[in-house]
This record gives structure tokens, C-alpha cells and sequence, in this order.
């Protein structure tokens, strides 16, 4: 119950200041042009494929790019909004109420990251409008779609993970974005290390977000790519839980 | 009457420093406890740890019964806290954010808006109920904080320096309504401000370096302080020893223009006799004062005095 009021005060404070809008609106605005300039690029190659057995469908060459155009947006826009979780508070010293309201450190980490969640699954929502519009002209495999979504809200969860980490860490909000950023663009392009030689490539591909959600996004959806996020998101909750534990014990 | 908080030995090193050295107290229901003490002596560390926001290097603590750091959640429950900086959110409403506050104390419907109803009343927030925290003056923001911390009801209310930024009117009336609340629960409060203790708290600590060193009621503590010394003062001017020679009398201090501090005894007042003695000799009595030590020259002497 209290975790759901944390939660509940995390999403109204989102909304009553310009960021949480702002972000919406940039997000759908760039997002919309990427899905138009897409729609543009299918309709002049589909004479080109339409005589082909087994060719890409509209699923595959439109929502695909939309949803992993949609993950790079997001991994630069995920830590402005994580960057305050925790680090705001501590910084307004507001965090004492928690501290001092009968509640644990584990429902406060959850009932933050449950709050920046409902953000996502918004912010996620509104991105699975724009395919969802092709209905009309279209038909859409709807199981490659379903999949890209799941995608997504695993990766939200993932970026969230981090950004809430690092908030707890920081004394700044700055700090925490530059933080998670840093540490979110590491993870995402660490695969490319290895790309050149064989050895030790098979590692870093298996730690990188991106293989996993390109596996989810061709619509394959595995169980090891559903745990590899699964555990991510464990790890950062468990570390951000031990930092806040962190703030009582300090020095 | 059982104790609502039991520090025992509370001990807490920030690295190498030690901010609060084997502090030990009890406070029981109905009583108001004054915490005093210079710039670091450790007042907020100390509240801090009682409410769960430090964890202390040693030592125990107990909130009505309840080990604080055994089973944190049970004893948070009995617990109102007022830190220095009052831990509002600024783009919440004072409606919204005592809402918020109950419910993290699980205050349920009925319950939550009759405590925060009560809350507001009491701390005089009904007019500003709906109007954004962050737009309103230091002094409503204070009270807000109070609100709080007295929300949920608590056995235990801490407050770390609740008058600061508010003004004389405010000042009285926050006085009086932590008059009224330790009535019923029992309270802390740190201060700078000495006649706040006098006034509103029915006992007094001084700490000093991390170290009690002053513990006792204010009951007690006045009577310590009713002075041993008063001022007479005379038209013409009295040789020393005429003074010295009436009974009772131990030193004479020779102030400017014929006043004298005469200081005697605690047991036997010799005023009577001086104020006698002195017109009957025609010297011309024009004031007998008292002197009461003041609870700052207290203060001072134990915060100071025992150096070196």
C-alpha cells in the first residue's frame, strides 16, 4: 500500500513540473517524424517486394525501426527523469520523512521505481499509438508487435534500474544523469568491442542491452534475453536499496 | 509511568570524530525535554539517531518499548519528527502533502482526514490548505512541518529547532501548542533560543562536545538559579564595613554611583535587614533588586566552564 503511495507521489510530482510534458512532446514529436520518413521509405520499395515470397512486411520495416529508434531516444532521455528520484530529495533534505516514516528501504527503492515505471509504460503507450494507427490501412502481425512492446517496456525497466542507482548514489541530479547516461551508453554499445576478434566478444555481446532487445524485437522472444533484463533490474534495485541503507550507516 | 524513549549510551563517529559520546536519557509521558547546546555539540546527531535517520556506532534506543533498531517499522510508527530543514515538497499543496504523509504513516480514509484536519488546526494551516508549499512563507512552511510531524499521532514528537524563521506572534503560538501537545505525548526539542526552554520545556539537557553535561528539571534548575545576590542602591553613599557588618551579608561589591551587589548565602536572605539597617542609618534607600541568574549565564558556565 505505502509503496503505491511513494509511487503515486512520484507520478504527480512528474506531471506538475514542465519535464514529464516536455519529454512527451519532444519524444512523440521526433518519434512521429521517424515513423513518417519510414512509412515514406516502405511505400517506394513495396512495388520493389511485392513480387517476393516470404519479403518483409510493414511490421518488419516500420515498427521494428520505430521501436529500436525509439530505445536510442529513450537511453538519452531516461536519466533526466531518473536523475531526481532520490538525489532531489537528498538535496531538499525531504528524504528524512521517509527515513523517519515507518516504512523500509526496500519500499521506498520500489515504490520510486514503480513510480518512474507508470512514467514509462505512459510514455511506452503513447509510442505504440503511432502503429498501431496503420490498422486502418494495413494488417499488422500483431504477435512481432506485441513482442516489440514487451521489448521496450523491458528496457524502460532496465534504463530506470540504472538511473534510480545512480540518483541514489549522486548528491546532484546533474551528476546522477551524466552518471546513468554514461554507464546506459557503455552497456549499450560494449558489444562492439569485441566485434573484431572472436575472443571475448561472445561476453560483452551477452552483457550489452541492445543484443537482447534486437532478439526481442525481431519478435523472438527468449528466456534467456526476458532473465538477462529480469536480473538487471534485480541487481540495480538490490544496489540502490544497499546505498540508501548507505545514507543511515554513512561513514 | 512507563518511558517513551530510552537512549542508552548512544555513541556515533563520523570517521575519526566523535559528535556524540555515550549519551544516555529517558523521557517519559508528559514530559517536555529542552536540548541545548553550542553550534555541533551534537543535537541533530542526536535526533537524528532517535528517529532512525542515523544509525548510531553504539549504544541503544527504545521508543516506547520498542527497540528502534531492532524492529525499525514499529517504532517509526510512534514517532513525529520535525528536522531542521521542515521536509516539504515544495510543488505539493498542504493538503496533498499531509494526505501524502498520513497515508505513509497507513492512515486510512476517515481517520486521514480527521488527523489532518486536526493537524492543520492546530498548527493554523486551514487558510492556506489549498495554496502550494513552495509559495508560502518560511513560517507556514515551518508549520507545516510541524503538522507533520504530529500527524499520525505519535508517542514520540522530536522536534530539531521548530521556532527558527518564524515571528514573535508565531513563536507564542507554537510555544503554546507544544505546551498542549506534551500533555499527552512526550516531546524533544532542540533550540538555541534560552527563554523557549524556560518557557516551554519541563526539563533541560545541555550537551556539550558529544557530552551530556547538564541533565535536570527546570523545576529544579530554578531554584538553583534563584539568585544569592541583590542590588541596593542609596542616596548617599555607605562605608564599606557598615554594609559587611549586618548578618547574613558575605561579600559587598562597590558598583558605581552608590550601588552596591551584596551577595549572601542561599539558606538566609538578609534583605530585610539591610533594607532596615539602611534607612535607619539615613542613607536613603532608593532600590533593593534582586538578581536572578539567568538560565544564559547557566548555559555558558556549563558549556564553557569545564575547559582545558
Amino acid at each position: 500500500m505505502k509503496i503505491i503511495t511513494i509511487a503515486g507521489r512520484e507520478l504527480r510530482s512528474l506531471f506538475l513540473s514542465p519535464l514529464a510534458w516536455t519529454i512527451l512532446g519532444v519524444v512523440q514529436l521526433i518519434l512521429a517524424y521517424l515513423f513518417l520518413s519510414q512509412i515514406d521509405y516502405y511505400l517506394m520499395i513495396q512495388p520493389k517486394i511485392a513480387g517476393i515470397e516470404g519479403a518483409p512486411g510493414v511490421t518488419d520495416l516500420v515498427i521494428a525501426p520505430l521501436f529500436s529508434n525509439a530505445a536510442i531516444i529513450l537511453l538519452l532521455i531516461t536519466p533526466l527523469l531518473t536523475m531526481r528520484l532520490i538525489s532531489e530529495e537528498r538535496r531538499n533534505q525531504t528524504l528524512s520523512l521517509l527515513f523517519s516514516a515507518p516504512l523500509s528501504m526496500t519500499e521506498i527503492i520500489f515504490g520510486k521505481y514503480l513510480g518512474m515505471m507508470a512514467f514509462m509504460l505512459i510514455m511506452i503507450s503513447m509510442i505504440a499509438l503511432m502503429p498501431l494507427s496503420l490498422m486502418a490501412g494495413a494488417t499488422l502481425d500483431y504477435g512481432k508487435l506485441a513482442a516489440g512492446i514487451v521489448a521496450l517496456i523491458l528496457l524502460m525497466g532496465a534504463f530506470s534500474a540504472v538511473g534510480l542507482y545512480m540518483s541514489a548514489i549522486a548528491s546532484q541530479p546533474t551528476v546522477a544523469a551524466i552518471g546513468s547516461f554514461g554507464l546506459l551508453l557503455l552497456l549499450w554499445i560494449i558489444d562492439w568491442a569485441g566485434s573484431n576478434s572472436d575472443k571475448g566478444s561472445e561476453l560483452f555481446a551477452s552483457l550489452s542491452l541492445l543484443r537482447h532487445f534486437e532478439n526481442l524485437l525481431k519478435g523472438l522472444i527468449n528466456s534467456a534475453d526476458i532473465a538477462y533484463y529480469l536480473l538487471f533490474i534485480i541487481l540495480f534495485l538490490t544496489l540502490a536499496v544497499r546505498r540508501l541503507d548507505n545514507d543511515r550507516l554513512q561513514k | 509511568m512507563s518511558n517513551l524513549i530510552v537512549a542508552d549510551r548512544l555513541t556515533r563517529y563520523y570517521g575519526d570524530h566523535c559528535a556524540v559520546d555515550e549519551v544516555s536519557f529517558t523521557l517519559k509521558k508528559g514530559e517536555i525535554l529542552g536540548f541545548l547546546g553550542p553550534n555541533g555539540a551534537g543535537k541533530s546527531t542526536t535526533m537524528k539517531m532517535i528517529c532512525g535517520n542515523l544509525a548510531p556506532t553504539d549504544g541503544a534506543i527504545s521508543i516506547n518499548g520498542i527497540d528502534l533498531l531492532e524492529r525499525p517499522k514499529e517504532a517509526k510508527a510512534e514517532l513525529g519528527y520535525l528536522p531542521e530543514t521542515p521536509p516539504v515538497y515544495r510543488e505539493l499543496t498542504v493538503n496533498e502533502y499531509l494526505d501524502y504523509c498520513g497515508k505513509l504513516h497507513g492512515l486510512k480514509r476517515a481517520a486521514l482526514q480527521k488527523a489532518t484536519l486536526f493537524a492543520k488546526e492546530r498548527c493554523g494551516l486551514i487558510e492556506v490548505a489549498n495554496r502550494l508549499i513552495g509559495n508560502l512563507s518560511k513560517g507556514f512552511q515551518q508549520r507545516t512541518g510541524i503538522a507533520q510531524a504530529i500527524l499520525h499521532s505519535p508517542a514520540v514528537i522530536v522536534l530539531d529547532e521548530p521556532t527558527v524563521g518564524l515571528d514573535p506572534i508565531q513563536i507564542r503560538e507554537i510555544r503554546s501548542l507544544i505546551r498542549d501537545l506534551g500533555e499527552e505525548h512526550g516531546i524533544i526539542l532542540s533550540t538555541h533560543i534560552l527563554p523557549e526552554v524556560e518557557e516551554s520545556c519541563t526539563h533541560v539537557q545541555i550537551i556539550r562536545q558529544g557530552k551530556l553535561v547538564l541533565n535536570d528539571s527546570i523545576a529544579t534548575l530554578k531554584k538553583q538559579l534563584a539568585g544569592s545576590s541583590f542590588i541596593l542602591a542609596t542616596s548617599k553613599e555607605i562605608e564599606g564595613e557598615f554594609l559587611q557588618s549586618i548578618e547574613g551579608v558575605n561579600t559587598v561589591e562597590t558598583l558605581k554611583g552608590c550601588r552596591y551587589r551584596i551577595h549572601f548565602d542561599n539558606q538566609q536572605n538578609p534583605a530585610e535587614m539591610v533594607a532596615e539597617k539602611v534607612i535607619q542609618s539615613g542613607y536613603g534607600l532608593r532600590a533593593l533588586t534582586p538578581e536572578q541568574r539567568s538560565m544564559e549565564a547557566l548555559f555558558l558556565e556549563v558549556t564553557r566552564g569545564e575547559e582545558g
